[in-house]
């Protein structure tokens, strides 16, 4: 007993400084708009194009891949900054005189969770609004795919982002590596919205939301043994 | 009192094929100031990464101990102040702003006081408010060594302390470490002002071969 509350005491005080570290990539995100701004640009854009390009009678499939694939993309123009930004600037080394690695990591992870959440809201209420065959039946499913969803892909951009961000070819790194390991995810997401335009219930779905759920499990904790490695050395 | 020590059991650091140094053994104990000489690209920064945890050895161990207890690698940061030219701070946020998040997300206890009155003896107080970027390099050398200081740690790391500090910078900064107690201090330097304060000089270059 008094080893689980010490266990419990030490994840308290890491998600602390974990929250600070959001806090101080919050702040310099609103003073700076490194990722911000690029994926709001982008989501715009994209929203703006596939409203015009696309006719009344594409399938709602069709409707299901387009939104899923701005969502990697919009996701994939900001989220790579979290780790490229304090290598470029020179400040990975305050970071790591300031926190051990298990925080440095969650707190990364959650700024880009919450970054991804936010515009992958912009994505679903800018195609209710423009794409008349974006149908949900069931928003709880919905509201489960879309956290599910958001978490897996944070979860592997952060943890590819701190891989890329010791290369020199970033850019481009981060799309070629991210998109095998996002894969899976995107099939489950794009299955698992399609059958959100007929009259499904939750147990219709429950294969699905397993292999999400297992997908966010097996990468983050992957991400946290492996993340000691990327950072040092 | 302070038990801190650091010892270095016989540790080498190569990176890929190239050895920086091999075979090396010390202790660090409180209340003396170390000198860490050689000549560049000997190796003194990287035995200071190392003794702060943000490298690990090739081979060897190193320990820190408090109080005859173990200090995890991982955690030897939480008493470790550093300062260095290399060493960046947010520069989009005030020397405040930096002390405060970095105090929260390290842990400790943020002393706004402590850190006014620390700003004022740095001659930082007036622009306290104001984004690191626009400071000179000589005064985000000042905010660096303030930064160190802050948490009152049981081990002060300096690589090349007073590298662009001016004639005055450089007083304040041989006034503060004298006033340092019982802290393990490790200095490594080229400039021999610096080299001058140290009890204990360890030639990096003896074990470079």
């Amino acid at each position: 007993m008094y080893v689980i509350l010490c266990l419990c005491d030490l994840v308290a005080k890491n998600m602390i400084k974990a929250f600070y570290i959001f806090v101080k990539d919050w702040k310099s995100e609103m003073r700076t708009r490194y990722a911000f701004n690029s994926q709001i640009l982008f989501i715009l854009i994209t929203i703006t194009i596939v409203s015009i390009s696309v006719s009344t009678d594409i399938s709602n499939a069709m409707t299901c891949g387009l939104y899923w694939l701005v969502i990697f993309f919009a996701a994939m123009s900001g989220l790579s900054r979290t780790f490229v930004t304090e290598e470029e600037r020179g400040t990975i080394l305050t970071l790591q005189l300031n926190a051990s690695s298990t925080v440095i990591f969650s707190g990364k992870l959650l700024f880009n969770l919450f970054l991804l959440i936010i515009s992958n809201i912009i994505i679903t209420l800018s195609f209710a609004l423009f794409l008349k065959l974006f149908i949900i039946s069931n928003f709880l499913i919905f509201l489960l795919t879309f956290i599910l969803g958001s978490i897996g892909i944070a979860s592997t951009a952060t943890i590819i982002s701190a891989i890329i961000s010791k290369t020199n070819t970033r850019g481009s790194l981060f799309t070629i590596l991210s998109f095998p390991l996002v894969l899976p995810l995107i099939i489950v997401l794009i299955d698992l919205t399609n059958l959100l335009s007929e009259n499904i219930q939750i147990h219709q779905v429950v294969n699905q939301l397993v292999i999400l759920i297992s997908y966010d499990v097996i990468v983050i904790t992957a991400s946290f043994l492996l993340f000691d490695f990327i950072w040092k050395d | 009192m302070n038990d801190y020590q650091i010892t270095l059991d016989n540790i080498s650091k190569s990176f890929s094929n190239r050895l920086v140094f091999k075979n090396l053994s010390y202790q660090f104990e409180p209340k003396k100031i170390y000198g860490i000489s050689g000549k560049n690209g000997s190796g003194k920064t990287t035995l200071l990464k190392l003794i702060s945890g943000v490298l690990t050895p090739t081979k060897g161990k190193i320990r820190h101990t408090y109080q005859n207890k173990i200090i995890n690698q991982e955690n030897a940061f939480q008493h470790i102040g550093f300062v260095a030219p290399y060493l960046i701070l947010y520069d989009e946020f005030s020397a405040i702003e930096n002390f405060n998040l970095l105090s929260k997300i390290k842990g400790k206890y943020f002393d706004l006081e402590y850190c006014k009155g620390l700003l004022t003896r740095l001659e930082l107080y007036e622009r306290r408010n104001e984004p690191l970027k626009n400071f000179s390099s000589g005064m985000k050398q000042r905010v660096k060594l303030l930064f160190a200081l802050l948490n009152n740690p049981s081990v002060l790391i300096l690589d090349e302390p007073t590298t662009n500090l001016d004639k005055q910078g450089k007083e304040i900064f041989t006034e503060l470490i004298k006033i340092q107690k019982n802290k393990i201090i490790v200095i490594a330097s080229n400039d021999s002002s610096e080299i001058t304060m140290c009890n204990n000089i360890l030639n990096i270059e003896e074990f470079t071969k």
